[in-house]
């Protein structure tokens, strides 16, 4: 291991890292070109989404929400609006006469905050206000789901505006009803752990991020809230670029997913580690990155701290099955060094 | 500048005389050549500084129109049938918003059965979704009146849907004057917008409202729908004055004074009306609602107070109850004693003939008229059709089996 670590490796999308303390998994900012340091970290970061509003504890799509806006507007000079889908992070950051936000934001419906986008981008281009950027986002469900019509055809006409899931994994603030994003096994309120086949189908649901690269729009990412660095990282490239892009964020739900709020980071960590959420990113079309795996866990690991998975970890069938959706995920998108 | 033309490329060089800014494109029959003569106006660059944007469905142009019109871009997009009911979670969203977007819509059934042809169910369903909604008579009326509906929505921040009958006009050609570009500047200044998405001055847009604020924000909707009813009639004025033609505001009526039978109707149809009503000897009066949303109570009121009875003629009915134009019409003439009776015809593009007419204005006359009249209805074979389903548990599809019945399907008929 020794050799390898000291070579330096590329653990981040966007920059090359060399580490001087061995075993260590942190990036510190005074290791990166000074340009590359995190906007969290800045005095001038602008806070779009402020304190006070209603998120759970430990919360993921706050933590998300906050570091992929806030690294936007650095990128496009503050000159941004959102649009965004029903959901939590909608119904958390407002209601009138309190908001959140501090940037232009306008919430319409469930299901067209991609299209909401596009009419912006529309708008600006029109007026000729072309850099006012634009982002669109949602939870899984009003992207994946209902959403996903608006979604593909922003996507096909290579619309200029960046649309970020925030992906938990399920219909959160309807209740945790499972949606297309909900993964095999887990606990849902429309899937619950009875009968012979207790939770979510397995092989059931869709990857959007590769539906996304179908449209060869210019640039697709997967981010994950264990490395927030690498997630602002992704929008700031994905800023400045024109036209449709796309980011799914892993973002753990306490709620949803019965874990305990001081898991969050852990839990998409643990994610990642396992192979359950590869970190790639794509261009034209053409997979262009993959976050290699530090150090691979078990997919157990994950699992064991949500209850959403206790049916799944007591029964070593089904654990095997997710296992086995892991270790395809590892050989399908060469997530191992081994494999090179 | 007078021109022979199709009615949807009249209202195309219309909406082009406006300066929308963006424009949403989504097929739908019989609403498509608007929108196909305004891509070529933008592609050929006689519409400039506008984007065409063709989107995946309806419920995409009006999501893509309410983005466009609060980032404060003049918007239009039109639609048809089946089409409206697509964007309906969005037809509600942009009213709600206060956002001034145009949108036509080519009047056509809404099924199953599927039916391409003209009626106004389609309209109809959207009466209570906050719009304003103004019928035109024929194709220099939805001309003028798309110019009228700019102006309307942009001074009320509400959106304008412009309802005309599909294929009866979208697809007829006649005479129209179209304005000239200098006219319609004078007339339709450039968009000011009551609330914008703007990084120099952020807001938030769309944030939800509880039970303490929502009774209000409703009833301020209901009370700019009020505010309509004394603007389009000024607007007209203003109309009138500029381009010399009068769109009539929010009713127009002909033969009204002294008349006993008064025809009560909307749409093209009036046309058909008239010319029938110009073959009979009665003194029978005819009152077209242009502006069904804001509903003009007082006027229509008014305008029928000496009637001995009212005749309301609608292509579109409220299945289980009856007709939805004569109910608010006799909430217009509630505490009178003026019976007011319902006529439904044309659905699906069926043909409303002279003939009929005639026998319809003799039995209102003569006080001969049931409470609900379905024109031309086939009697006979609906009786059969129910009678069938009465003796068969599985009878089929209630449109094959009475298409197969009237004859007009070449085939062995069921028994």
């Amino acid at each position: 291991m020794l050799p390898k670590l000291l070579n330096g490796r590329r653990i981040l999308s966007h920059q090359q890292v060399k580490f001087y303390q061995t075993g260590t998994l942190t990036v510190g900012n005074r290791l990166l070109d000074a340009e590359q340091r995190t906007v969290q970290a800045t005095i001038d970061r602008s806070n779009s989404l402020d304190s006070g509003h209603r998120a759970c504890q430990g919360c993921g799509e706050a933590l998300g929400a906050r570091y992929a806006i806030d690294s936007a507007m650095r990128a496009t000079n503050n000159k941004l609006i959102a649009a965004n889908a029903t959901g939590c992070l909608e119904v958390f950051t407002t209601p009138y006469p309190e908001s959140s936000w501090t940037m232009p934001w306008i919430h319409s419906l469930f299901g067209n905050a991609a299209a909401i986008g596009t009419g912006i981008a529309a708008a600006m281009k029109v007026k000729g206000k072309e850099d006012v950027r634009v982002i669109a986002q949602g939870g899984d469900g009003g992207t994946t789901d209902i959403g996903f019509g608006c979604l593909s055809g922003m996507f096909e006409r290579n619309d200029d505006v960046l649309y970020i899931c925030y992906d938990n994994q399920g219909y959160m603030n309807t209740g945790v009803q499972r949606s297309s994003a909900t993964p095999g096994g887990a606990r849902t309120a429309t899937t619950m752990p009875v009968g012979p086949e207790p939770g979510a189908d397995f092989d059931k649901g869709k990857n959007v991020p590769l539906i996304a690269m179908a449209h060869d729009i210019p640039y697709v990412a997967t981010a994950s809230i264990d490395r927030l660095h690498d997630l602002e990282a992704k929008v700031t490239k994905a800023m400045s670029i024109r036209g449709a892009r796309y980011i799914q964020i892993f973002v753990p739900c306490p709620l949803g997913w019965g874990s305990a709020p001081a898991q969050t980071v852990n839990l998409a960590r643990l994610a990642v580690e396992s192979g359950i959420w590869p970190l790639f990113e794509g261009e034209n079309g053409e997979i262009t990155s993959v976050t290699k795996i530090r150090k691979k866990v078990p997919v157990e690991e994950y699992l064991k701290p949500q209850r959403r998975f206790a049916h799944v970890v007591k029964n070593p069938e089904t654990l095997n099955v997710v296992q086995e959706i892991a270790d395809r995920n590892i050989r399908k998108f060469g997530l191992l060094e081994e494999q090179e | 500048m007078l021109k022979q033309i199709e009615g949807s490329h009249g209202v195309a060089e219309a909406v082009a005389l406006c300066r929308p800014e963006v424009i949403c494109a989504y097929p739908i029959t019989p609403q498509t050549h608007i929108v196909e003569d305004l891509g070529v106006l933008v592609k050929s660059g006689k519409l400039t500084n506008c984007e065409y944007i063709n989107v995946e469905s309806e419920f995409a142009a009006l999501s893509v129109g309410i983005g466009s019109s609060a980032a404060g871009a003049r918007t239009y997009t039109a639609t048809a049938s089946q089409g409206i009911l697509f964007m309906a979670e969005a037809v509600y969203n942009a009213s709600g918003l206060g956002l001034p977007i145009v949108m036509t819509v080519g009047n056509r059934s809404i099924g199953a059965p599927i039916n391409i042809w003209n009626d106004q169910t389609d309209s109809m369903s959207m009466r209570d979704a906050g719009w304003i909604q103004l019928f035109v008579e024929d194709n220099q009326q939805a001309v003028d009146i798309h110019i009228q509906a700019f102006k309307i929505a942009e001074k009320l921040s509400l959106p304008v849907m412009v309802c005309m009958d599909g294929f009866i006009l979208t697809h007829a050609i006649e005479g129209i004057d179209v304005p000239e570009q200098k006219q319609v500047d004078k007339f339709l200044p450039p968009f000011v917008p009551r609330q914008v998405l703007d990084p120099e001055d952020p807001i938030s847009i769309g944030a939800m409202v509880g039970p303490e604020a929502f009774t209000e924000v409703r009833y301020i909707a209901h009370q700019k729908q009020k505010e309509a009813l004394k603007l389009i009639p000024q607007i007209n004025e203003e109309f009138k004055k500029i381009f010399g033609r009068d769109s009539g505001g929010l009713i127009s009526t002909s033969n009204t004074e002294g008349a006993d039978t008064v025809i009560v109707t909307l749409g093209s149809v009036i046309g058909t009306i008239e010319e029938a009503l110009d073959e009979q000897d009665e003194k029978i009066g005819a009152l077209t609602i242009r502006s069904f949303r804001p509903f003009p109570l007082e006027e229509i009121r008014s305008a029928l107070k000496n009637a001995k009875r009212v005749v309301v003629f609608e292509k579109c009915f409220a299945v289980g109850i009856g007709g939805i134009v004569a109910n608010n019409v006799r909430m217009a003439m509630s505490g009178t004693n003026i019976p007011v009776y319902e006529v439904i015809g044309g659905l699906g593009g069926r043909p409303i003939i002279r003939k009929s007419l005639h026998k319809l204005f003799k039995d209102a006359v003569n006080d001969k008229l049931e409470n609900v009249t379905f024109l031309d209805l086939k009697k006979d074979v609906v009786d059969r059709e129910l009678e069938r389903e009465k003796q068969l548990i599985q009878s089929g599809s209630v449109a094959e089996n009475v298409l197969r019945d009237g004859g007009v399907v070449n085939a062995a008929k069921t028994t």
